[in-house]
């Protein structure tokens, strides 16, 4: 951790904050706020009584991040500065972030990066780096959190996956490898934590329209604030997987069963 | 990170041109790289009409993920924001807490950014002014790695420059301006209807020293006598606190029109087929009603793409602005042209704009009659008769919004827009548009 900037003292809506009565105390951690789906869903949680960490790589991002939220009505935002490849940091983070928050009730795991397949097919290093950030890394944050969140009494654990991991393809396979592995974690993971309280949502977005996928050609582009939505709702009703938009269960359904030599063939 | 070419639309689909390449950098820090292109232009909402937002060949810097607030301060209604942040995230934001926007455009889908680099104005110009003149500072990015924040007294030169300057002088980071106090979401509205241009334009005059809001409507495709028969409306908000501020939600568009329409659609029958109509749409002369803001100032904004209605060949808007003195007789001389060519425009807006005074170098309004048209891109025709409008208007030392069109000559622009010899000396040498490039030709 660099450095660790509290904002909350420069609150700039707290006096008008009052006439809105319902503030209810509510933590929620991001990792990798600077991505545009978590700022969308860290959008929809601001109201009088959120109080956010958000974890990420460039302090001058995640605080533009900061003071957004905290004009948008969050009462508190905590930025913690790191890079999510560095594993000696986690500690520090789940540590730290639950001291800020006292009590947790949403840790949304977003961070990622998405290269170009067809320029790393034969970029060893790269691969592996993909790995690493995607998989890797989002899988142990994930259940250092759910251990956190079991010992304080539970909480909901969001985990960013893709569509891409439900097969490994042509054209994303890297990235698709590391969120598949996600997938598969977070599922045993739910089954290992409920009765700790802990919920556990895999979010499987279909290809969404942002800086990560500016300039590739990708079908039914959704955006940040679809997603974003679609998660507060999963939230509410407690899901297990959502797809984001939901048209992507049944497509993903199908390629799933096409028949690998066929499969193969396919261009995408 | 270069894409594809990329077609990017204006408002009015024309014309249709490629930029190289269209960029949507997610951080303001990204910003000065984005300028070491060429030629480069930023894009917000792709509101403005003709080309003023378009860059052929060049560069498009998109703004839609710029949509980031600084700050807000509920007490003073001082608000920060991201240049990418639409009207519509302000409302939604500022409302509750007692504040509206100083001047709203007749749609909430327009990016600060754009509302500065246009100086765009609304109902309320012969009280208020343009956009511009609530900008308390912004910042600028330029391409040799500065990034200035402009005043009114630090550099106010180019402060004045980037008011109405057309996103030519850099690109806009932040904006940050002074807001209004409203007391609650509804407009006290009257509409009266009139039945002669004169008529139209005195009721027009008399309305705007009584109310904030004002915004008249006719119908040019009908002539003789009752040329000018239109509907008068103004408005102002509730005064007294109901309690409708906290139960604030904007509507989402409740229709969505999915394809370019065929292009008879909106054809002179048509046309002349919804303006008797939407005259007629009372029998009473005078209405007066308490409405929500948003069907008041944002009509339009309920159909989402309604630009789409005027099918491939897409519309053209003309707007001009003519002083007081020979006013009339220039409207009316331009209604005689439109009609004798065969053009048909929607909703003709008549409005006056009044003397506040923008800090913008090249911005449009100046005291006297505005008026506005929107017609269907029929081609030739057309161009000939705006031409002839050009004539009419230049001959009463008028003018026509830059943003707005897509075919004034480099002549009309250069003779009307005397300022523009000044103003070039501030264009960062990294940007341009298509609109600059066809106008600015000394």
């Amino acid at each position: 951790m660099e450095t660790m900037t509290s904002l909350s003292s420069q609150q700039p809506s707290a006096d008008a904050n009052e006439h809105q009565t319902n503030a209810q105390q509510r933590g929620i951690v991001i990792l990798g706020a600077t991505s545009s789906i978590a700022m969308a869903i860290a959008r929809l949680c601001c109201q009088p009584g959120s109080r956010f960490v958000l974890v990420g790589r460039s302090e001058e991002n995640v605080s533009a991040v900061a003071r957004d939220l905290l004009v948008r009505g969050a009462t508190s935002c905590d930025v913690i500065v790191a890079d999510l490849r560095a594993r000696e940091q986690y500690d520090d983070i789940v540590q730290r972030s639950r001291e800020i928050l006292v009590s947790i009730d949403l840790v949304l795991i977003a961070h990622g990066v998405l290269p170009n397949q067809y320029e790393i097919d034969r970029d060893v290093r790269a691969t592996t780096e993909t790995f690493l950030v995607n998989g890797l890394s989002a899988i142990t944050l994930a259940q250092m959190f759910c251990i956190d969140l079991a010992d304080h009494g539970g909480g909901s654990l969001v985990v960013l996956s893709s569509v891409a991991g439900d097969r490994g393809r042509r054209s994303i396979y890297a990235y698709g490898a590391a969120k598949a592995a996600l997938t598969q974690f977070a599922s045993g993971l739910r089954a290992a934590w409920a009765q700790h309280n802990v919920h556990v949502m895999t979010v499987k977005p279909g290809p969404v329209d942002t800086p990560m996928t500016h300039g590739k050609k990708m079908p039914f582009k959704t955006t940040p604030e679809v997603v974003a939505k679609a998660v507060l709702r999963g939230l509410q009703r407690k899901s297990s997987t959502i797809y984001v938009p939901k048209k992507w269960r049944a497509i993903m359904w199908i390629v799933r069963h096409i028949p690998e030599r066929i499969f193969m063939k396919l261009p995408f | 990170m270069s894409g594809p070419l990329h077609v990017v639309e204006s408002w009015g689909r024309f014309p249709r041109v490629e930029a190289a390449d269209v960029q949507s950098p997610q951080w303001s820090s990204d910003l000065g790289s984005q300028l070491q292109s060429e030629s480069v232009l930023a894009y917000g909402c792709g509101r403005s009409y003709g080309d003023v937002c378009l860059n052929e060949g060049g560069r498009i810097v998109h703004t839609r993920h710029l949509n980031r607030f600084l700050s807000f301060h509920p007490s003073t209604g001082i608000l920060r924001a991201e240049s990418g942040v639409t009207l519509e995230d302000v409302l939604n934001l500022v409302v509750p807490y007692g504040w509206f926007l100083p001047v709203t455009p007749g749609t909430r889908y327009v990016s600060l950014g754009g509302a500065v680099a246009n100086d765009i104005h609304g109902k309320n110009h012969h009280v208020a002014g343009t956009f511009g003149c609530h900008v308390r500072a912004l910042e600028l990015v330029r391409s040799d790695g500065s990034r200035q924040v402009c005043t009114v007294s630090d550099h106010p030169d180019l402060f004045a420059a980037t008011i109405g300057g057309l996103g030519l002088t850099g690109i806009i980071s932040w904006v940050e301006f002074q807001l209004v106090r409203i007391a609650s979401v509804f407009v006290q509205e009257v509409q009266e209807r009139v039945d002669t241009l004169d008529d139209l334009i005195d009721t027009t005059v008399s309305a705007e020293q009584q109310s904030e809001y004002v915004v008249s409507w006719f119908d040019v495709t009908v002539g003789g006598s009752h040329s000018g028969r239109g509907l008068v409306l103004r408005g102002d908000f509730v005064k007294e606190e109901d309690g409708s501020l906290q139960q604030h939600v904007l509507p989402k568009p409740r229709l969505s029109i999915p394809r370019e329409a065929p292009s008879w659609l909106l054809s002179r029958p048509t046309i002349r087929m919804f303006n008797e109509v939407w005259y007629r749409r009372s029998f009473r002369r005078i209405v007066r009603k308490r409405r929500h803001y948003v069907p008041f100032f944002y009509p339009l904004d309920t159909i989402a793409r309604w630009n789409l209605l005027y099918g491939r060949r897409g519309m053209l808007q003309y707007q001009c602005v003519v002083p007081f003195d020979g006013g009339r007789e220039a409207l009316r001389e331009i209604i005689g042209i439109l009609n004798k060519k065969g053009v048909s425009s929607f909703l003709a807006v008549v409005k006056t704009f009044g003397n506040v005074r923008s800090p913008g170098m090249l911005s449009f309004p100046r005291p006297g009659l505005t008026l506005t048209l929107d017609m269907p891109n029929i081609g030739l025709p057309l161009l000939t008769a705006l031409n002839e409008c050009d004539r009419v208007v230049r001959e009463v030392r008028g003018r026509v919004y830059p943003a707005k069109d897509a075919r004034m000559s480099s002549e009309m622009f250069l003779e009307t827009y005397p300022e523009a010899q000044h103003f070039v000396s501030f264009i960062d040498p990294h940007c341009s548009s298509s609109f600059w490039r066809r106008v600015w030709k000394p």
